[in-house]
């Protein structure tokens, strides 16, 4: 599959971006997070300015983006309509939340609970996210149990790295949420080598054989593409990657993703001060630029079965 | 609405039958339907760069070539593809807007382009490639079953088929209501043993295809390098060689 970037841009930011919505709106009515009113700004400004920038991105990516609005119609049949409509839904309660917070200076009551359903309905997001991928029975590498669970991890991990350094500017020593952060930099890391394995070591049950309904003679090749020039498909769902390229990339995403966000979260716990607050900072940015390259990875090494019909033997 | 309409009995499913026995690759079909649909319900079709290097367009039928078996027993088979009009179609079901449809009527599936926010999703849904996104105007487009001609009651009854189908020189393609047990295609795809491509997805195309006939040719048989294949009983004279042929059926 293609990587469009802004798709790429799209589900890392949002993804970050609504699991740090549910972070706060469970960590602030529970206490686990600063309660000034500073912080909570500066805390759902990041989660809102991910979250939007990531649902602005993927407007770019539309045909006709003036009629986006459309797209909240469909919710009975369609992920990416329920997308649409929860992740709409998640920023009112949202508002109410951050204006509690921020202006009023509480997380209790009312507020508490606002931030409470915000955080249910950013899940719920998130969920609906992954399945727009993990729904595509044409492509295998998307269609299997790994994708969601690896989605939720992945955003989770990057906001609460992204949490671990703005708790750090407020509170110098909170070690709760590095703790938590470095778990699940581990769960993540894991899950990602589970998903990886996995479309490693199976195919889809769609061959070309399947796809033709030939076979009956021996073994089935192409012989002539349709046309001697690239199509839509082809540009859009014929997008492949070299090998050799595929195992650097995913020991950019080890590297950046897991191992170095880890690594300096832990730094951060154990110093502290200044250098903790920039240790952390720097495991945040690390994460990010490791989900863009893991993000682009999904894609590249997505296989669709329209391939079948160009070529491939398999996907 | 991309829910898909209830399934009633006797439905009506609209489709094509595809002999691949008798297809030659002559590629007229899609040549036909570029003309019939550029200026139809869903045109323009659009080229880009249509006279130099990279062009590329939106075309609802493409015919692949592929070879099948190894050395004499190999046999060369075209396949024509364009959308199958599925009963299970998940590109009607994964579009945000409610522009993808199947239409209750007759099973055909159809894109209302004034609502399309070209969002992409129907094309990944998709496994068989049937939906080509037109960049020039930003929506999906795809084979109606030349809807636009099926029912067109301007035209004679006897050309109120697809384009494709009007085409085809060798009469490789059938249309006609798949949905009916008793009727021609679904006869001939009885007879046959006609199929489904990709089944094991569930997406249960209506349209069928007959896979060519076993046959037609000599099994494939490994042969000696230099020397003469073994199974070839008459040689020289031509007119006997095809009597054989004609014999050995």
């Amino acid at each position: 599959m293609h990587p469009a970037l802004s798709i790429v841009f799209f589900t890392s930011a949002s993804g970050a971006g609504f699991a740090l919505l549910l972070l706060l709106g469970l960590g602030a009515p529970l206490g686990l997070v600063p309660p000034s009113a500073s912080f909570g700004f500066a805390a759902l400004a990041l989660a809102v300015l991910l979250a939007g920038a990531g649902l602005a991105s993927s407007a770019f990516h539309l045909g006709r983006p003036e009629r986006a609005w459309r797209a909240f119609s469909q919710w009975r049949s369609s992920w990416l309509s329920r997308e649409g409509v929860f992740s709409v839904l998640t920023f009112l309660p949202a508002a109410v939340f951050g204006i509690g917070w921020v202006f009023f200076g509480t997380t209790g009551g009312l507020v508490g609970l606002c931030g409470i359903l915000a955080a249910a309905l950013a899940t719920v997001t998130i969920y609906c996210t992954g399945m727009i991928y993990a729904s595509l029975r044409p492509i295998h590498q998307w269609h299997n149990q790994w994708v969601v669970p690896n989605y939720f991890a992945l955003g989770l991990m990057s906001a609460l790295l992204a949490l671990n350094f703005l708790v750090r500017l407020w509170q110098p020593r909170a070690p709760g949420v590095a703790v938590l952060a470095v778990i699940l930099v581990a769960v993540a890391w894991r899950l990602k080598e589970w998903y990886w394995r996995s479309i490693d070591t199976t195919s889809a049950p769609s061959t070309v054989a399947s796809a033709t309904l030939l076979g009956s003679r021996g073994k089935v090749r192409m012989l002539e593409p349709p046309h001697t020039e690239e199509n839509y498909l082809l540009k859009e769902m014929g997008f492949a990657i070299a090998r050799k390229h595929r195992a650097r990339l995913r020991g950019i995403v080890r590297l950046a993703g897991f191992a170095l966000p880890a690594f300096l979260t832990l730094c951060a716990l154990f110093v502290g001060g200044v250098f903790g607050v920039i240790a952390a900072g720097l495991a945040a940015v690390s994460a990010a630029l490791g989900i863009v390259v893991e993000r682009w990875l999904f894609f590249a090494e997505a296989k669709h079965t329209v391939t079948l019909y160009y070529g491939a033997e398999a996907v | 609405m991309t829910s898909l309409p209830e399934p009633r009995p006797g439905q009506k499913k609209l489709g094509l039958v595809i002999d691949l026995d008798i297809c030659v690759g002559c590629h007229a079909c899609a040549t036909a339907c570029k003309e019939w649909n550029a200026s139809g319900h869903m045109g323009p079709l659009p080229d880009f760069n249509p006279y130099g290097d990279g062009a590329w367009g939106v075309w609802f039928n493409r015919i692949h070539s592929f070879e099948e078996g190894e050395g004499d027993g190999a046999r060369t088979i075209h396949f024509p593809k364009s959308c199958l009009h599925c009963e299970e179609p998940a590109c009607v079901t994964v579009c945000p807007t409610g522009a993808s449809y199947k239409r209750a009527e007759d099973g055909i599936v159809l894109v209302n382009e004034s609502i399309c926010i070209g969002c992409k999703l129907c094309s990944w849904a998709c496994p068989y490639g049937a939906r080509e996104f037109d960049a020039d105007e930003g929506v999906m487009k795809k084979c109606t079953l030349c809807v636009d001609r099926i029912y067109n009651e301007n035209l004679a009854p006897e050309d109120r088929q697809p384009a494709c189908v009007m085409v085809c020189p060798v009469n490789a393609r059938h249309f006609g209501d798949l949905g009916d047990p008793a009727s021609e295609v679904s006869e001939m795809v009885a007879r046959r043993s006609g199929g489904d491509l990709m089944p094991e997805l569930g997406y249960k195309p209506v349209n069928k295809y007959l896979p060519p006939r076993a046959g037609r040719m000599a099994p494939a048989a490994p042969v000696a390098a230099g020397a003469p294949p073994a199974d070839q009983p008459v040689t020289g004279d031509r007119l006997l060689r095809w009597v054989d042929r004609l014999l050995s059926r």
